[in-house]
């Protein structure tokens, strides 16, 4: 079970929060004007990465609010948080045998 | 019967303390401080059980957590645990245990002719036997599950309690021996918190059968003693003792299994059985020390074969001499102390047989001082016995060290010790993601790169001697704290005096030569858990299998309860040498929790019966209780279901129920629909982007319907929203959905539309809610409210008004759901009972009448209106329900774009209709699939389904709702719904609209 590091709240047990998928994915503006290709994916394509991967969390059963984790898939590590709407930090991209 | 193989004295057991206990029905004698296999040992019982495939009589192999064999049914049904090892279970007094896998005796088996037959049982002999015809694969199954099966699980519920615990500490140290001890008194002494865990009843590890060993020139255990001593005083150290951590996640997170009372005579009634501690610690120490690696060669299974340190253990820490003439089999010098210590307690040693060329290394050179009878470069090809070892066979080893002789010295004795050499306990360490490393010099896998917050320390990294272990214990100890905040004070500490001696040199000879073909000259057993023999590895990798994973599976190496502990390296090293290949490139197979098998109990805690999951009531429930309601959950919630009178049964009750609303009045509970508190300038923004419908033209004081989208366009939710005041709404969303409406909508608010003003907040439990429909609804109100004008005009359908209701402060919504004139009463839950109670008097004189959630669904369903979550399931659009007058086509909302993809408008699209069955008695089940045409069997063309079906009292016969493919152009079309039983039954498809489509009762 991780430990995510609210940043409103702190670090609290995973199963206080609830996942949100890939962060960063904006709302087409003027969905009418995109083919149904377009609408497709933005609706169902997601990043797979191995490795670093940005990401929404709530913190569901404390504070209700949402955020952003850059976490490594494969280890599992967190290694940044920062709130909607800000960029995301700059890290150093990683590798893996 | 007496101990006849106990010493009068030393070891560390309790002779003032005798137990008594049963082994297969017959009865022993142990001393507290025992353990089940070190008392059967010590009255000369070796035969503890039968092999899981070929039945053959097995011994005690090991004296820890790694026993593959000594698996003992302990207790009486229920209250019974399967698959405990001996060499773990704590003796009390009046044990009962019980060998496993064997009928109608330990002693005479008949599935032990098994071994007779073994050819035909190879590795993968389930996959290619049982192939064909595939349908009898649940009878091989099951006869297979008879013949090779493990212990019993109970026929009934456990009786014991189990607790769950979290705690968090700064330093967790998992081991309680020499290195783990060390770590613990170094963070103490840094400040740090600490948890120090050990499976074992007692801390001290491999020092608890080490009586020469010393610390600082005294002995060893008092080290152990007095540092316990120090550990204890610290009120920032918590000691575990039977306590095993057998779970490593992330973000060290560890599971620990505590076993509470098992070693207790009485149970107390406060202390559960045992409890799982569930710990988040900052930093993570493992000392969790090495296992020893028995050697692979022929007939190496029989009773009275064990491993060398085992041996030891059990002469040292048990004062039992596991036999009276021993032979010990090595190919280091750790074995040596074994076969040194044994001659002191009076067991002959008849032959150390080491495969090494010189018994190098301090013990061995003690033993041969001793003049103990060495045979060097030599290696046991065979052994006899049947129920214990009396025989073996022993041969001089080729130049390569891949041969040897035929002929051999054949040695009798009654025990035989092995050594294969030592593998570190890496298990949490691996399942913490750390990486493992290959140690060419000590022949084991190390950890390497840690990938969380982990140290290691002692044997388990590769430090064998106690010295080291000591060092390394203090470093990491020390390191750990001050990686948590806790930095040293003052000089580093200086680890005490003690000796060092590891157990190399070794020679690593993976698969002892045999002179005879692999599968002839007796089995040279790998896993003895599961029956896995070299030959078995062999025939594997000839049929094509190269990875090791897929080498484990195909023979099932390393997959019984013991996870080959004492097998997989072995195995590993066979499989390498066979491909030819270094053995790191073979690697590992992936350690999995747990570290030893952990009750189902545990886990579930006292998360069970009423405290599973919490069942939310409404205030008004104790009346529902008291007035005979039936019940069902919604969700969470625990709603009247109907309310039988006398001996009614559920469809008389329901039918009354329903005809009370259409023709007098009906009161339902509406408390558990979800109400969420929408305010702010940007609130009828937010509804027209959530909902399919527009909200700016809502006047306040009036209400309407919304329907709720995913972004692909399909139905979510439903529900009326109110509009209280200028930028203050009511949404009420349906009962289950609640809490999933509220994350959608915050969803959208935080991260896509920050720039809107709105806050939501959920009232659902600060309202009662009562709903009142019928006739006589506005007659009853209008009794009770003095500041509410409830004439058509004033209040119309879909409509709000606020004031008092029999005194009580209320907001009065005109909304239905029966298709009655109907009013939503909302008062301050504190109110809910006065309010419900007010009502049932004042409505006496109109036979006012509870309904519950049937009678609800019933009158729902006579006029159409959907559930969400029946009529949908996630893949239905409201087109597909024939909503469109609800979907605006000019603003945008979430899921609109989806609701104009290709695929929407396919005319083969599953659509609401209702169903009128040709016999109109007949009430489809719910669920039911429909055809055109029935067929003597399936599969026959499925055109659609029955969501909803209800005897209808009010219409005098059964109606149905279902989703059929294009249903809305075939209106009048006649299906079929074939049932089970080769019954079917014929209907005409419809609107779904049963009663007053006209909608003049719910306006009136």
């Amino acid at each position: 079970m991780l430990l995510i590091p609210c940043p409103y709240c702190g670090p609290r047990e995973e199963s206080e929060f609830g996942y949100g998928g890939e962060a960063h994915i904006a709302r087409p503006k003027e969905p009418e004007s995109l083919s149904d290709e377009d609408w497709a994916d933005y609706l169902f394509m997601v990043a797979n990465t191995k490795g670093v991967h940005l990401e929404r969390w709530v913190h569901s059963h404390g504070c209700r609010r949402w955020f952003n984790v850059a976490r490594d898939t494969l280890t599992d590590e967190i290694l940044a948080v920062y709130e909607m709407g800000q960029p995301p930090p700059k890290l150093s991209k990683r590798t893996y045998v | 019967m007496a101990q006849n193989f106990r010493l009068a004295e030393g070891g560390i057991i309790d002779r003032s303390q005798p137990l008594r206990f049963k082994f297969n029905g017959g009865s022993y004698q142990g001393y507290a401080g025992d353990t089940l296999a070190s008392a059967l040992l010590a009255n000369g019982v070796h035969l503890v059980g039968r092999s899981f495939k070929y039945h053959r009589p097995r011994g005690i192999v090991s004296a820890g957590p790694e026993e593959p064999n000594a698996l003992v049914q302990v207790g009486r049904d229920p209250r019974t645990d399967p698959n405990t090892r001996a060499t773990q279970l704590e003796l009390v007094e009046g044990l009962a245990a019980r060998s496993q896998n064997c009928w109608p005796s330990v002693g005479f088996d008949i599935g032990s002719v098994n071994s007779l037959v073994a050819r035909a049982l190879p590795a993968g002999f389930y996959y290619k036997t049982f192939m064909w015809p595939s349908s009898w694969w649940m009878i091989y199954e099951r006869a297979i599950r008879r013949a090779a099966g493990l212990g019993r699980s109970p026929s009934g519920r456990d009786p014991d309690r189990y607790d769950k615990t979290n705690a968090h500490c700064d330093v967790l140290v998992v081991g309680g021996g020499p290195a783990g001890l060390a770590a613990a008194q170094a963070a103490a002494e840094a400040g740090a918190r600490v948890i120090l865990a050990e499976q074992d009843c007692q801390m001290g590890g491999t020092l608890l059968a080490e009586p020469d060993e010393t610390i600082g020139g005294k002995p060893a255990l008092d080290w152990v003693a007095q540092t316990l001593i120090e550990l204890g005083r610290n009120p920032e150290v918590r000691l575990l003792p039977r306590t095993t951590a057998f779970a490593y996640y992330d973000h060290n997170h560890l599971a620990l299994l505590e076993r509470v009372t098992d070693h207790l005579d009485e149970q107390p009634e406060n202390l559960p059985r045992q409890r799982m501690w569930k710990v988040r610690a900052g930093q993570v120490v493992l000392a969790t020390g090495a296992i020893e690696r028995p050697l692979v060669f022929a007939d190496n299974d029989r009773p009275g074969i064990m491993l060398a340190g085992a041996g030891r253990t059990y002469l040292n820490r048990y004062a039992v001499k596991a036999g009276a003439s021993a032979v010990v089999f090595t190919n280091n010098d750790s074995a040596y102390g074994a076969a040194l210590d044994l001659q002191r307690a009076g067991v002959t040693i008849a032959g150390i047989v080491d495969l090494r060329a010189a018994p190098e290394g301090p013990l061995s050179e003690q033993a041969e001082a001793a003049g103990l009878p060495i045979l060097t470069e030599q290696a046991i090809v065979a052994t006899r016995g049947g129920k214990r070892v009396n025989q073996v066979t022993v041969a001089p080893l080729g130049p390569e060290g891949d041969s040897v002789a035929e002929d051999g010295e054949k040695i009798e004795c009654d025990l035989l010790l092995s050594s294969g050499g030592w593998s570190p306990t890496v298990h949490l360490f691996s399942q913490s993601k750390g990486s493992l490393a290959w140690d060419e010099l000590h022949g084991c896998f190390l950890p390497d790169k840690p990938a969380q917050a982990t140290h290691a320390a002692g044997a388990c990294n590769g430090a064998f001697g106690l010295a080291a272990c000591l060092e390394q214990g203090l470093a990491a100890g020390a390191s750990a704290a001050a990686a948590a905040g806790f930095a040293a004070k003052g000089r580093k500490k200086r680890p005490p005096e003690a000796t060092d001696r590891g157990f190399l040199p070794a020679r690593w000879l993976w698969l002892v030569p045999s002179a005879k073909a692999p599968g002839r000259g007796g089995k040279q057993f790998v896993d003895q858990q599961n029956d896995v023999t070299a030959a078995d590895l062999k025939l594997a990798l000839r049929e094509g299998y190269r990875s090791i994973e897929h080498v484990k599976r195909y023979t099932t190496t390393g997959m019984g309860t013991d996870q080959g502990k004492t097998a997989n390296v072995n195995a590993i090293g066979i499989v390498a040498e066979q491909l030819g290949l270094p053995l790191p490139q073979v690697g590992v197979t992936t350690f999995r929790p747990p570290y030893t098998p952990v009750t189902f109990g545990v886990f579930a805690g006292r998360d069970m019966d009423a405290l599973l999951d919490p069942t939310r009531k409404t205030p008004m429930d104790a009346w529902h209780a008291r007035n005979g309601a039936r019940f069902e959950d919604v969700g969470q919630w625990r709603r009247p279901w109907y309310y039988p009178r006398g001996r009614e049964t559920i469809h008389e009750a329901v039918a009354r129920e329903v005809k009370a609303c259409r023709s007098s009045l009906g009161i339902l509970d509406a408390s558990t629909l979800g109400k969420i508190d929408i305010q702010g300038k940007d609130a009828a923004e937010l509804l027209n982007r959530v909902y399919t419908n527009a909200w700016n033209k809502l006047e306040v004081g009036r209400c309407r319907y919304g329907l709720m989208l995913d972004e692909s366009g399909m139905v979510m939710d439903d529900g009326v929203t109110a509009r209280l005041g200028e930028h203050h709404y009511l949404m009420t969303t349906t009962s289950g959905n609640a809490a999933a409406v509220l994350g959608h909508l915050e969803d959208w608010l935080q991260c896509e539309w920050p720039e809107l003003q709105v806050h939501l907040t959920s009232v659902t439990e600060q309202f009662a809610t009562v709903s009142i429909a019928g006739p006589n609804a506005r007659r009853l109100l209008g009794e009770l409210t003095s500041n509410i004008k409830l004439a058509p005009k004033a209040l119309p359908h879909m409509s709000f008004a606020e004031g008092t209701v029999a005194g009580i402060p209320a907001r009065v919504f005109r909304i239905s759901f029966t298709g009655e004139c109907a009013y939503e009463i909302n008062v301050p839950a504190s109110y809910g009972m006065a309010l419900w109670q007010t009502l049932m008097r004042s409505g006496e004189k109109y036979d006012i009448t509870p309904y519950g959630t049937e009678a609800m669904h019933v009158l729902r369903a006579e006029k159409g209106y959907i559930i969400v979550g029946q009529e949908t399931d996630g893949s239905v659009t409201p087109l597909d329900l024939g909503m469109d007058w609800i979907v605006s086509k000019t603003k945008d909302f979430i899921g609109k774009r989806s609701l104009t993809r290709s695929d929407m408008a396919k005319p083969d699209r599953k659509q609401l209709v209702g169903l009128l069955t040709d016999d109109p008695q007949e009430v489809l089940p719910e669920g039911a699939q429909l055809v055109e045409t029935v067929l003597d069997k399936p599969p026959m063309a499925m055109v659609g389904h029955v969501t909803s079906s209800y005897m209808s009292p009010n219409l005098g016969r059964s109606i149905a709702l279902a989703l059929v493919k294009g249903g809305r152009d075939r209106l009048g079309e006649t299906l079929h719904a074939p049932l089970e039983g080769g019954k079917s039954v014929a209907c005409e498809i419809t609107g779904p609209v049963f009663f007053d489509p006209e909608g003049e009762r719910l306006r009136g």
